[in-house]
């Protein structure tokens, strides 16, 4: 069972951003820059609202329906949800489709595995 | 001379094993390059390996080893293969054909560094054919096959300039008609499969030995001696090339294998003219003068790729010279300036230096005017998706 009074306890985020492979460094660089070590980091498959790109082959198209991203996984403290995600944003930004986009949802409960906090 | 069961033999096996330094080659770019590239950089060695197959029998062979024509090119009494057979001088000129085949397929493979991640496959195609008839089989020519350096006296054992400066200068000019990669310079494009790349390295370090020791064209003593000068300076390469890359950072198992390439390179024109203890000497420089001239092309912010020009171009720039140095002839007849005969390293000067020139110039020609017909790149979407899925629709992507 969730205890409901955890949500006002924690005051924790969760940063989810699916970004360019390429802009990983660049996005690791700036938050690290701001102070924002912890992360999560794995490598997903996706699309968006423009379904992959296509391209023209010999005449034919050739769909490429789900590209290769980067998700950054990380949870902050509610006032560093906004520093975090503007730096995201203008580090992971091109201007094209494709960029990705940023979610942010509530924590309900954090727990150390080596320590007892 | 009849023909020799022995050489016959060993030349067979030694074709065999120069034709898997060509898929080689596809390994070692292919682990350098990001993983979307990796199918089209094994694959355009394949590709390179069987265009020049065929160009090699219909035209190729007789523009390399035809009669004579004004030092520049054979002339077409080979066409088609005519007169080629199964009789010859020690052995048959037919496996002489097909061991230069392996020869020329496995430059051309080595000419796609300068264009990973983002040349047309049709494109390719249509420039290798070119780039094989205009740029290798002339240098082939003034080497081996009786033209203007072959007269000179120019020595090049086993292909240091025909080869390597070859498609290294080539590699180079290409780069530039092509353009940098999309992002480069701005994004990481480390290489995404070093193992892959050791394994081309192993098959190109392997594949080598008859590279060097089969120019001897006879099982003989000399084929021993550029076997053996042949593992040395890969060995010194290596070690020079690690010790160099260890004193920035770590010892890089890329910096390892490129240090390798760097000493088969320097060595492939020395090798049936130096000795042991100058094969270290020839190695051990080559690993240190390729890692300079790769950190040069870097800092430039030149995008050929996968260094063919650092390594195969400098390393045969500098294996050329070393050959007018080094060379005693004790061991294949001439001797070089620590012998006492400068005049040889003139010879190697020129030599390499012409084919240096003309295998820019003619490549940066033949680049553009591809380009203008047919276009040599993908679209920008096209290479941000990749070789792999645009030109091939394939992927090592799960």
């Amino acid at each position: 069972m969730v205890n409901p009074q955890l949500h006002e306890v924690t005051k924790m985020k969760q940063v989810t951003a699916i970004i360019r492979p390429e802009k990983l460094e660049e996005v690791k660089t700036a938050l690290e820059d701001r102070g924002y070590f912890p992360m999560t980091i794995s490598e997903v498959k996706g699309r968006g609202a423009q379904k992959g790109i296509c391209i023209q082959y010999r005449g034919s198209q050739i769909k490429v329906d789900t590209i290769p991203k980067v998700e950054i996984y990380m949870v902050v403290n509610d006032e560093d949800v906004r520093p975090i995600t503007d730096t995201i944003r203008k580090s992971a930004r091109t201007g094209k489709f494709g960029d990705g986009k940023i979610f942010v949802s509530p924590i309900e409960e954090v727990i150390g595995i080596r320590t007892d906090e | 001379m009849p023909i020799s069961a022995g050489d016959t033999a060993f030349i067979i096996i030694c074709t065999a094993l120069v034709m898997l330094m060509t898929p080689g080659v596809g390994l070692f770019y292919g682990g350098m390059v990001r993983r979307k590239n990796l199918i089209s950089m094994i694959a355009m060695s394949f590709v390179s390996f069987a265009i020049v197959s065929i160009q090699w029998v219909t035209v190729g062979y007789t523009l390399s080893f035809g009669s004579d024509i004004a030092g520049f090119i054979g002339g077409l009494d080979h066409l088609f293969l005519n007169g080629v057979g199964m009789d010859g001088d020690g052995i048959p000129d037919m496996l002489f054909m097909v061991f230069q085949l392996a020869f020329a397929g496995v430059t051309l493979a080595i000419l796609t560094s300068g264009v990973a991640g983002r040349i047309k496959l049709s494109s390719f195609m249509v420039l290798g054919v070119l780039w094989t008839t205009l740029v290798y089989d002339p240098l082939a020519h003034w080497a081996w096959g009786g033209g203007w350096a072959h007269s000179l006296g120019a020595l090049d054992f086993a292909g240091g300039t025909v080869v390597h400066i070859s498609s290294g200068f080539g590699a180079l000019a290409l780069a530039l008609v092509i353009g940098n990669r999309v992002g480069f310079g701005k994004y990481s494009m480390e290489a995404e499969n070093v193992p892959i790349t050791l394994l081309g390295g192993a098959m190109l370090w392997f594949g080598w030995f008859a590279f060097n020791a089969g120019s001897a064209l006879a099982a003989d003593g000399l084929a021993v001696n550029a076997l053996v000068v042949t593992n040395i300076s890969a060995a010194s390469g290596a070690i020079t090339w690690m010790l160099a890359s260890w004193i920035k950072g770590k010892p890089s198992s890329l910096g390892l294998i490129s240090g390798a390439v760097a000493g088969l390179v320097a060595i492939t024109p020395g090798s049936g003219f130096v000795g042991p203890m100058a094969a270290i000497f020839i190695g051990g420089s080559a690993g240190l003068l390729c890692y300079s001239a790769l950190l040069f092309r870097v800092r430039k912010g030149l995008d050929e790729s996968l260094d063919a020009w650092a390594v195969h171009g400098v390393g045969g720039f500098w294996g050329a010279i070393a050959t007018g140095i080094f060379a005693t002839a004790a061991i294949g007849g001439v001797n070089g300036l620590l012998y006492g005969n400068p005049g040889q390293f003139v010879i190697q000067l020129v030599d390499a230096s012409v084919a240096a020139i003309y295998a820019f110039g003619m490549t940066y020609i033949l680049a553009k005017l591809v380009d203008k017909i047919m276009g040599l790149r993908v679209t920008e979407e096209e290479e941000y998706v990749g070789l792999d899925i645009s030109q091939h629709g394939e992927s090592t992507i799960a």
